[in-house]
């Protein structure tokens, strides 16, 4: 079952303060749109329990004294109509009003809401998407901001009015006949119990629902990415079995959850009708046998007793989604105060030009580049950028208290090609990522020309470096659109010079629409090998002085890998570069290897120093030892 | 769409049929509600009547318990008949998922049939219980609301007609502008998702190309057009509420001034008068319910033509008549085959493909990626049909056979193999679901997957998790070829199945396979040169076309490509070296 299948109900810690904060957050840019709304609420709101009232004036002032009259005057009557139309008009455009600018109100704060989520997601380290499930984080952008809409266009401001209809009301049941607001009092408690009975019933079988939901979504989804199996196999009928099973069990829970959320509305519905006529009896003898009660009064206040249940339930329903929303407003501000990347680094890449043997900052694009220091006392230092990468008595983990990289020491010259080789969880990608900051080390240092990795602006640091990472992840956009990821400015001759070095042009020429082909879903429409040539080309397109190709070249098949290699070596000429590989082939003509094993680097040396040694690489290297 | 929907509603229809009869029992009563209401006031109030009171506030509460009890039932088959529809629906995808052949696979992705089975038939199930209960409640109570009115005073009711038609027209047109911006908002609201998640998925990319800003920059671009799109949109639908107001309020007031004079000249009772206001609000609130459901359906729409899309696909390879349930040997014949993916493309992926291979043969198969190595193996299993030519297993057109018999004869282990959760044994039976444990335990020493198992603390009742991602890459491969064993097939056909297997290993396995099954057919493809060297006969494939058959010597000798491959691997060379 995958986690974010079955999401029990939320339990709020501090609704208090959800509900402040959210506000103050929508206070922020709305704050007299909100004033206005309440306003007009408050005015649509009493324009209708204004309306409530008339229709007792109407039958007991208007109505029953021209009874029996041969002459009527119904002017009288016309005037009362007049004022209560104007009544109405002010609550229809009241009401138009705040439903307008709540408009604004909820998608803009929802525009806020987002754009706030997406820019401080971009900010946070690795570490917090290698921690949270990616559907979790997503459902935070639909779920979670879809629940918050519905609060604030829907449930917030009929929770006022509801709260403002019932006050009104209230009163207006009172001043007919007070004994009659008792006895209306007393069945809503009665039908309070009621539903609190049936929700819970239901409450129990939704999430049982919920459960039998997430069971029957992992089969499927465990199924479905094994369909091909089940076919080789011809394991159809075993696989219906079995799915059978917990569809029926799924079948029984969604039943049972639907039927009380069902019978809810008529039972509720009926016992309102139930108060209607016990009150239609009660007031009736009242009527009769006493002076209290008119007949006007009491059409009237059967009207009211309806208008009164309604705003209640319609109450209860509201709190239900507005603990919802708060629900998502907490996990929005979860996100929201998540710790972002830390930067310290004050020194930044410029490009440079020589001149007598001198660096001069330019804002050309040059190829050439210098880290800019800029001292307390205002002097400035630049050291070319070189790509002498060193690793220090380097400790890490990814947890603080569980190292996995134990005592690092290495050093790449500038130029130099590095390579490292060790079996799956031997540390291979973790050391680079180290390099380029995605996590911090904990003890020891990296330098990079001499300076302490951070100390360098983490934006400036992992510009200089070309990463090909082992998963290659494609945007929705055309491959030109894809290449140019690696740099924003480059020309469409740069983009598919970069393609050609990378082996990848063939395969793009026979797109339908060449470089304009559309990708799609991390473009699931190529085949693995394919998308290591665009993420090669890629790299390319960014000509870093310091590359990390991380398994580059896995999916790629030996052959055309040793068509790619001389794009490779052209692409790697002149830089640092830094390599994990799992065939061997790849590497063996690195300056230096280093065999990695639980954390530590076990064998260093070229291929035939190592190869001499007879240790582990030898044993790798003849096949001896599984690498995976 | 519906009728292919519809026809799964199966032993639902009886609950589905009451549910909307109970409902109407429910609405006759309700709507005859008010009516005692208003003889209560006429005859009971105004005449001091205690009697009639009684008489008819006893009617009232019968007539309320009637429709709390129609109301009931029918919630209950609406429940019944909804969950239980939509179960159908996900058991009828699920076994035509099964019918499915790789071609139809392909067509879907996993997670598209993944929410087509669930978020979409949750949809279908909460429209099928709307149009239950609410489809006939809404028209009915219009229509009984409306009866009763005219019962009441034919002309007075009049105002109705007015009211509704009028309201109807701009309720319908409001729907009618904001589906259209609300379909092409939701479009973008999901290219927006999809774009959050592309940055979750990738956020090593972004971060390793410092583009952080320039996502940022995308994203509130497209955001700012989803708020401009939304806010369009909505700002129609604030005039639904307003405008229910204004009809509703102009109702009251020309009712109360009209009803007034009626009253005074005789010609209705108060009690009428009142009844007619609580008519008002029933008509009105129905027709506005109506509307409501045309948004919501047309929303689920969407989602029953998906379901319906999956349903209404024919299965591309299904068995012919009389077809042959017996494989006589493991000997493979292609006959002059071409095969393409997909019929509307112009160049084949395999083109003019001949081989005889001779039952108990060792073949390797070879050649770069995008060869179409694995297309060529898929058409033996019938994974795929042949556009032209034929594949022949045992003599026989594979067309000819059974499915079932023919995938149980020829065991693919697939490249993307995966294993399920559940134990070593539970994962193994695939092959075979009555092997014993000593069969079993033959098998993964054959794949050479005992030694791993063996030191495993529970052994063979291991719990493997979903994808098998608790084991190495090379175990996995070695227990998807103990799994294909347990077939004990008469041909075996391992894709790329020993990449992450050492080489000692691997050629233990391919020692075990040559000793203990020699008249089982074997192809091994491989990227591996050592994989495939001692075969009886290597095929080099280039482009979809066989470049090359012959035995590892006969092939350094002539073929350029193996001897490239040769030398790369072997001497870690150039090429043309």
């Amino acid at each position: 079952m995958s986690k974010r299948d079955f999401k029990p109900r939320v339990k709020l810690e501090n609704p208090k303060e959800s509900l402040f904060r959210l506000m103050s957050f929508i206070f922020e840019d709305y704050k007299w749109h909100c004033l206005v709304v309440f306003i007009l609420i408050i005015i649509s709101s009493m324009a209708n329990v204004a309306g409530m009232n008339f229709i007792k004036t109407l039958v007991d002032d208007y109505i029953a004294p021209l009874v029996g009259s041969t002459n009527p005057d119904f002017s009288n009557l016309l005037k009362a109509l007049m004022t209560i139309a104007l009544i109405y008009a002010t609550g229809i455009l009241s009401n138009f009003g705040f439903n307008k600018i709540l408009v604004s109100i909820s998608q803009g704060t929802l525009k806020n809401i987002r754009d706030r989520l997406f820019e401080h997601m971009e900010k946070l380290p690795i570490k917090y998407f290698d921690t949270h499930v990616h559907g979790d984080i997503m459902s935070i952008y639909t779920n979670d901001t879809d629940t918050l809409r519905q609060m604030i266009s829907q449930s917030m401001p009929q929770f006022i009015s509801s709260a403002i209809t019932i006050i009104g009301v209230f009163f207006s049941m009172c001043m007919i006949s007070i004994p009659l607001t008792v006895l209306v009092l007393l069945m809503v408690v009665i039908i309070k119990q009621v539903s609190g009975k049936i929700v819970a019933n239901s409450g129990k079988y939704f999430v049982l629902q919920q459960q039998n939901i997430g069971k029957v979504n992992g089969y499927i989804e465990e199924m479905m990415s094994g369909q091909k199996v089940i076919k080789v196999f011809t394991h159809e009928r075993e696989a219906i079995d079995e799915f059978d099973k917990l569809n029926n069990e799924l079948n029984n829970a969604s039943y049972n959850a639907n039927k009380y959320a069902n019978i809810m509305m008529p039972i509720m519905g009926n016992l309102g009708y139930l108060n209607y006529v016990l009150c239609a009896i009660v007031g009736g003898l009242i009527a009769i046998y006493t002076d209290s009660l008119t007949i006007g009064g009491l059409a009237a206040f059967l009207q009211l007793n309806r208008s009164f249940s309604q705003p209640i339930n319609q109450i209860s329903q509201q709190l239900n989604s507005v603990i919802m929303a708060l629900a998502g407003a907490n996990r929005i501000f979860g996100l929201l105060d998540e710790k972002v990347e830390v930067d310290d680094g004050k020194v930044t890449l410029v490009n440079v030009t020589m001149n007598d043997g001198e660096l001069i900052e330019t804002d050309k694009r040059t190829g050439m580049w210098a880290w800019k220091h800029i001292h307390e006392d205002g002097s400035i230092t630049l050291v070319k950028l070189e790509g002498d990468v060193r690793f220090d008595h380097v400790d890490f983990g990814y947890n603080e208290n569980k190292i996995i990289l134990h005592d690092i020491n290495m050093f790449a010259k500038p130029g130099q090609k590095i390579a490292f080789v060790g079996a799956t969880g031997a540390g291979k990608t973790t050391i680079t990522n180290l390099i380029n900051r995605f996590y911090d080390i904990q003890k020891g240092m990296i330098t990079y020309d001499g300076i302490d990795i951070k100390l360098i602006k983490k934006d400036d640091l992992r510009r200089s470096l070309g990463i090909v990472l082992q998963d290659t992840h494609l945007f929705t956009g055309t491959i030109m659109d894809n290449i140019r990821y690696g740099n924003l400015e480059a020309s469409d001759e740069e983009v598919i010079k970069a393609a050609k070095l990378a082996n990848a042009h063939d395969f793009i020429k026979h797109m339908p629409e060449g470089y304009n082909t559309v990708l799609t879903n991390d473009g699931a429409s190529l085949s693995s090998g394919q998308r290591q040539l665009l993420s090669i080309a890629r790299a390319a397109l960014s000509n870093p002085p310091v590359l990390i190709l991380d398994e580059a070249t896995s999916s790629i098949d030996t052959r055309t890998e040793a068509i790619v290699q001389s794009g490779m070596d052209k692409l790697m000429e002149g830089r640092t570069v830094f390599v994990i590989a799992h065939r061997l082939s790849t590497i063996q003509n690195s300056d230096v290897i280093m065999v990695l094993d639980k954390g530590e680097i076990i064998e260093r040396g070229d291929h035939d120093s190592l190869l001499n040694e007879r240790g582990t690489y030898y044993k790798l290297y003849t096949g001896a030892l599984e690498l995976d | 769409m519906i009728k292919t929907l519809i026809k799964e509603v199966k032993e639902y229809k009886k609950a589905s049929f009451l549910a909307p009869i109970f409902i109407s029992l429910e609405v006759v009563c309700e709507v005859a509600i008010p009516f005692m209401m208003a003889k209560i006031i006429d005859l009971g109030v105004e005449m001091k009547d205690m009697k009639a009171i009684i008489f008819y506030g006893f009617m009232m509460m019968v007539f309320s318990f009637i429709a709390l009890y129609g109301g009931k039932k029918s919630g209950e088959y609406a429940a019944y008949a909804s969950s239980g529809f939509a179960k159908n629906l996900r058991a009828a995808m699920f076994r035509k998922i099964q019918d499915f052949s790789f071609e139809n696979i392909d067509k879907f992705s996993t997670a598209g049939l993944v929410t087509r089975m669930t978020t979409d038939v949750s949809n279908v199930q909460n429209s099928y219980q709307m149009i239950l209960r609410i489809c006939f409640r809404a028209p009915l109570m219009l229509i009984c609301a409306m009866f009763m009115a005219f019962q009441i005073h034919s002309e007075l009711a009049m105002i109705f007609i007015g009211a509704i038609i009028f309201l109807a027209i701009v309720l319908f047109s409001i729907i009618k502008i904001t589906m259209k911006i609300f379909d092409v908002a939701f479009e973008k609201y999901d290219r927006l998702n999809e774009s959050v998640e592309e940055n979750i998925k990738g956020i090593r990319t972004v971060k390793a190309f410092v583009r952080e800003k320039y996502e940022t920059s995308k994203f509130h671009k497209a955001s700012k057009d989803i708020y401009d799109i939304f806010t369009k949109a909505e700002s129609y639908l604030v005039f639904n509420s307003p405008v229910m107001q204004l009809t509703m309020y102009s109702c009251l007031i020309l009712l109360s001034w009209l009803g007034a004079k009626l009253v005074v000249a005789g010609g209705l009772t108060t009690g009428g008068l009142m009844s007619l206001f609580t008519y008002t609000t029933n008509i009105l609130m129905s027709l506005m319910m109506i509307s409501m459901i045309f948004v919501m359906m047309s929303m689920s729409i969407a989602s029953g033509r998906r379901i319906a899309e999956v349903l209404n696909e024919k299965p591309t390879i299904i068995n012919g008549t009389n077809p042959s349930y017996k494989v006589n040997d493991g000997s493979i014949v292609f006959d002059h085959v071409y095969f393409k993916y997909k019929e509307s493309e112009e160049d084949y992926n395999l083109t003019d493909i001949n081989l005889k291979i001779k039952s108990g043969m060792t073949v390797g198969i070879i050649g770069g990626t995008g060869s179409a190595k694995s297309t060529l193996i898929s058409l033996i299993s019938r994974l795929y049909d042949v556009n032209k030519g034929k594949v022949m297993v045992g003599g026989k057109d594979v067309r000819d056979y059974d499915l079932k018999t023919l995938r149980d004869n020829v065991s693919v282990v697939l490249q993307n193999n995966v294993l399920f959760s559940g134990t070593i044994t539970d994962n193994l039976r695939w092959g075979d679901e009555n092997a014993s444990l000593e069969e079993i335990k033959r098998v993964c020493h054959l794949a050479c997957a005992d030694e791993f198992i063996d030191k495993f603390e529970d052994g063979y009742d291991t719990h493997i998790e979903q994808g098998g991602t608790n084991v190495s890459g090379g175990q996995r491969q070695r227990l998807c070829i103990a799994r294909a064993l347990l077939k004990k097939p008469k041909i075996l056909i391992l894709d790329d199945s020993t990449s992450a297997v050492d080489t000692r290993t691997d050629a233990l396995i391919r020692k075990a396979f040559r000793e203990e099954i020699p008249d089982t057919t074997k192809i091994i493809i491989a990227q591996r040169i050592s994989s495939v060297e001692d075969a009886d006969m290597i095929i080099v494939l280039d482009d979809g076309k066989i470049d090359g058959i012959g035995t590892n010597d006969e092939l350094i000798k002539n073929n350029t490509i193996y001897r490239d491959i040769v030398n790369v691997q072997k001497k870690g060379g150039k090429l043309g070296e």
